[in-house]
């Protein structure tokens, strides 16, 4: 009879041990997520307050003042940036999206090997490293600066994320999709098109979601390709502003009213972004694969 | 042993046509594989596969896993040399003409397949997942894609159960009705032959029947290999049974006379369930 009792208290200590394990890792876990949390609540936080503030009518419409002079607005500044990033899309989508099929559907070689070291290591340099790239290829041999030339340090920034998250989402589309496509005597390039591609299309624009937002709030490759401008202009050929540069400008200026305006321009990339990412997801959805990447 | 109302067409057949002396008819074979070996790398999965399938048959191949039926049945519709450090070598005819001599793609399309495991592709509708093979093949005409839909729907015995619901996620579908989609789906681009790799081991024993009843009916206008782990399936719907084992065909013949009087003692052994 005693052995048992012995046994079972023994039993009840590990399992009490167990539940206190899982307790205290849990509670570590949570830990963890919150101090993670706090610095984005804070910027997110300080940016609604003091950009919302500052926002008008005005800082939609109107061009900056000249120093000295109060009010105006960054509407040059907010169509440079949709500008600037959707040149630098319309370079990187097509090419980071078919460099990111190529490695995951036919990319298991030595030659693939060698490009997905190589995506890694260009997402790794400095932003401010492409910005050098892109004026030494294009606002050189251009001999002045130029939207396409921000366009272009962009582009770079973006393939690679492009690239390595396409590829990342479309392993992860079964195997036994591929197979049966192909099984119906559907040529290769198209299974991976129009099977696989659409299969993952959710995760793709996810990642590419991702490259947007990061090169729509950089600005070290802009200073010295796009530049900046104070007036309207769409030109591509000439430099543009930023609100990115704008910003930069701006909250080291002693001016108060241009710090609220950086304020507000921060605000406003931030909600560009997140009206984008709305719109894109909605538009691209797939009405069965909601569940599914 | 009950009598197989499916089989006895091609005993009556056989009576008027040459044999191998196995029983199986050597006149109108849909498919022949010659000295067939398959490789992973290094590993040799299948030796020297000689093997006869008759036209609008069914040929079950049955063994112990690891012996080689999966990978002969992905041979023969080049399924197989899609993984990577795979090859095979020997001949496999199709109607005389040698598949490994043409293009993968066209051999694919007169060589259907449906899977282990049903896999509809997720994105799409029912009627897109039956007609995703002859779109991308090339088709676009919308009323010839509607009545091969319907028609590969009935034939694979899904167009009661799903016509009023086309446009819906075919994931959303039961097992069963999932893996008689994919059958829809392989014959919508309108195959000569059906390859099916274990076509019914994921499936309740309902889904199963629905799946055998569907080989009998299926047998009229393709020749179907299927392979099985379930040797009563083997028993009921087929004509003619393999036993592979450790990457050797045993023996061919009869599926009658597989079951009940195999010449082979292997094969006895296997089928009387002593081993595998």
């Amino acid at each position: 009879m005693k052995e048992p009792k012995r046994l079972k208290r023994m039993d009840n200590y590990r399992f009490h041990f167990r539940k206190l394990t899982s307790l205290f890792m849990f509670t570590l876990c949570g830990v963890s997520v919150l101090i993670a949390l706090v610095p984005l609540i804070l910027i997110f936080y300080r940016t609604v307050a003091f950009g919302f503030s500052a926002i008008n009518w005005d800082f939609f419409t109107q061009m900056p003042k000249p120093v000295g002079e109060s009010g105006g607005g960054l509407a040059n500044a907010i169509v440079g940036t949709m500008i600037l990033v959707g040149l630098g899309s319309c370079m990187s989508l097509p090419v980071g999206i078919m460099a990111g099929i190529y490695l995951a559907e036919y990319g298991n070689n030595w030659f693939g090997q060698s490009v997905r070291f190589l995506t890694d290591v260009l997402n790794g340099v400095p932003s401010i490293v492409t910005g050098v790239v892109a004026y030494t290829v294009v606002v050189l041999p251009m001999k002045h600066f130029s939207a396409y030339a921000g366009g272009v340090a962009l582009g770079i920034l973006m393939i690679p994320t492009i690239t390595r998250t396409t590829e990342e989402i479309l392993k992860t589309v079964p195997h036994s999709l591929r197979e049966a496509a192909l099984a119906l005597g559907i040529p290769r390039w198209k299974t991976s098109l129009q099977i696989v591609l659409r299969t993952a299309m959710s995760g793709v624009v996810t990642g590419i979601l991702l490259a947007v937002a990061r090169a729509a709030g950089e600005t070290a490759p802009l200073l010295f390709t796009a530049l900046n401008n104070r007036f309207w202009n769409t030109s591509m050929n000439q430099p543009m502003a930023s609100l990115t540069v704008f910003i930069y400008n701006y909250a080291v200026s002693p001016f108060d009213d241009w710090i609220a305006q950086a304020w507000a321009g921060t605000f406003v990339l931030m909600t560009l972004i997140l009206l984008l990412s709305l719109t894109v997801r909605f538009a691209t959805r797939n009405k069965f694969a909601g569940n599914l990447l | 042993m009950r009598d197989y109302p499916g089989t006895r067409q091609t005993f009556i057949e056989m009576d008027t046509i040459p044999e191998n002396g196995k029983g199986i008819p050597v006149d109108h074979n849909k498919i022949v594989a010659e000295k067939v070996s398959a490789f992973f790398g290094k590993v040799q999965a299948i030796r020297d596969i000689q093997i006869n399938i008759p036209e609008n048959s069914i040929v079950a191949i049955i063994g112990p896993s690891g012996c080689g039926k999966s990978t002969f049945l992905r041979s023969i519709n080049r399924m197989h040399e899609l993984i990577h450090g795979t090859r095979v070598t020997g001949k496999i005819l199709l109607d005389g003409e040698d598949v490994y001599s043409l293009d993968p793609v066209l051999i694919r399309k007169k060589i259907g397949m449906v899977f282990q495991k049903p896999n509809p592709f997720p994105t799409m509708s029912i009627f897109d997942n039956v007609a995703a093979g002859l779109r991308m093949g090339g088709t676009h005409d919308r009323k010839n894609i509607a009545e091969v839909v319907e028609r590969s729907l009935q034939q694979a015995a899904l167009w009661s159960e799903v016509k009023d619901s086309l446009s819906k996620s075919g994931v959303g579908l039961s097992g069963g009705q999932q893996q008689r989609l994919c059958i829809a789906r392989a014959l919508a681009v309108n195959p000569e032959v059906l390859l099916m790799d274990e076509p019914a081991s994921a499936l309740d024993p309902i889904a199963t029947a629905k799946i055998e009843e569907l080989l009998f009916e299926l047998k009229k206008r393709y020749t179907i290999v299927i392979v099985t782990h379930n040797m009563q399936q083997a028993a009921r719907v087929s004509d003619y049974t393999a036993f592979f084992y450790m990457g050797e065909l045993i023996e061919y013949d009869i599926t009658k006379k597989i079951f009940t009087a195999p010449s082979i003692k292997q094969t006895e052994d296997y089928v009387t369930g002593r081993f595998g």
